[in-house]
């Protein structure tokens, strides 16, 4: 138990996926403009990367290990987690208007999200059993929407100041999230 | 000019995919701690790019177009795996180092973009010149990365030493921060450029919106 909650804590804060491992950047500096839009991106994240971790786990040690397919791995995840995409859109929509109504927009945009395949891939490189598979994948994605709220409610704020012209646009946002990475190199000392 | 170099000066200067398209960005900013890696990770990702280019554009009349995407995803998973194993085999070093990114370049949006954007429309040839140059742009922009990113945080390039023998090495550079402020630091340079010689171009970025430049999210709410 113990050594699933440091799992937990340390992809989430330690490890954090975006600011130390540089993983979904693309929606980490796109849709990161208000706290509201960030926060329903990051449950999407949070959904997708939960089931993605749990389905690519079962796949690999029951599948590809047996078969010794195991050098198709990269192959297999990406179809699996853009197949599950589509689903996990189909399924909300068919199921759950409401919850649609909220991640809908997100979801086709997180098939391209290297965080889910990276997920995917670290839990086989350090050979995790299914149950610290999820563990990994639903602390990587909460890292990622601690992040990308943080970063949300810095750029709320930035949209308000005067900010010179050069620095406009992208590069006050990656100076933005250099002093949050600084400040989440603090918790390397947390386990 | 001839459009093959067109091609080429398309790639590199004027739609460079980091610093004008701000394309790829997690292994931009993830592998570039040394010069050497940066340009083990732009030459990896131009060979993919410059294959996938091709094969899409032999096959751009035979895949249907509703299943256009997973195809494309295929043929490029199929080609970093290839990539992979070999520079597991010939590079051991470099592929110990650049390790999970390597076979991250399939979801890198740089490859699927022009896939989508350029090697399903145009012949073959064109299109092999189309990656190399988005590839060297790359390469190009890794190296300017890790070049600043290693001499400060390191004070070496290459691994050799050539800062004064008193200067302190600023580690940050070499870790995550660094390279938020390197790429931060050099975009701003390139837009006061921009600002001082009156052009309107300033870089904005794709807006995370990595489905845009290879309209995939298009073709997803068609079929929805």
């Amino acid at each position: 138990m113990s050594n699933l909650i440091l799992v937990l804590v340390g992809a989430a804060l330690v490890n954090n996926v975006v600011l130390s491992q540089f993983l979904g950047l693309c929606p980490f500096l796109g849709v990161s403009k208000q706290v509201k839009t960030a926060f329903s991106m990051g449950m999407a994240v949070v959904f997708v990367i939960g089931i993605a971790s749990a389905v690519a786990s079962l796949i690999y040690s029951f599948i590809l290990v047996p078969l010794d397919l195991t050098f198709l791995q990269t192959i297999v995840f990406i179809l699996v987690i853009a197949g599950l995409v589509q689903f996990v859109e189909m399924f909300l929509k068919k199921s759950s208007p409401a919850l649609y109504q909220a991640l809908g927009v997100y979801l086709p945009l997180i098939t391209t999200n290297c965080a889910v395949l990276g997920v995917a891939l670290t839990n086989v490189q350090k050979e995790y059993d299914f149950v610290t598979s999820v563990v990994n994948g639903v602390g990587t994605a909460c890292g990622f929407t601690i992040a990308i709220v943080i970063m949300a409610g810095i750029r709320e704020r930035l949209a308000l100041d005067k900010v010179a012209k050069p620095l406009q646009g992208m590069p006050i946002v990656l100076f933005a999230a250099a002093l949050m990475a600084i400040a989440f190199s603090g918790f390397a000392g947390l386990i | 000019m001839n459009k093959y170099v067109e091609r080429l000066y398309n790639g590199i200067v004027k739609e460079n995919p980091t610093f004008i398209l701000i394309l790829g960005m997690c292994p931009t900013l993830a592998v570039t701690t040394s010069v050497s890696n940066g340009i083990g990770m732009g030459l990896s990702t131009t060979i993919v790019l410059v294959m996938s280019n091709f094969i899409i554009s032999i096959m751009r009349n035979i895949i249907p177009d509703k299943v256009r995407i997973p195809a494309y995803i295929v043929i490029i998973a199929s080609l970093v795996t290839i990539v992979e194993f070999l520079m597991k085999a010939y590079v051991p070093a470099l592929s110990a180092s650049l390790g999970l990114y390597i076979p991250l370049i399939v979801v890198n949006c740089i490859i699927l973009g022009r896939a989508e954007s350029y090697a399903a429309k145009n012949s073959p040839v064109l299109s092999i010149f189309d990656g190399i140059g988005m590839g060297l742009g790359f390469t190009i922009a890794l190296t300017c990365i890790s070049f600043f990113r290693e001499l400060i945080g390191n004070g070496t390039v290459f691994g050799m030493n050539i800062m004064p023998a008193g200067y302190q090495p600023v580690a940050i550079f070499t870790r995550a921060p660094g390279a938020f402020l390197v790429l931060g630091g050099l975009i701003t340079v390139l837009n006061a450029f921009n600002i001082k010689n009156n052009s309107s171009k300033k870089v904005e970025g794709c807006d995370g919106d990595c489905c845009h430049c290879s309209s995939a999210c298009d073709n997803k709410k068609e079929e929805a």
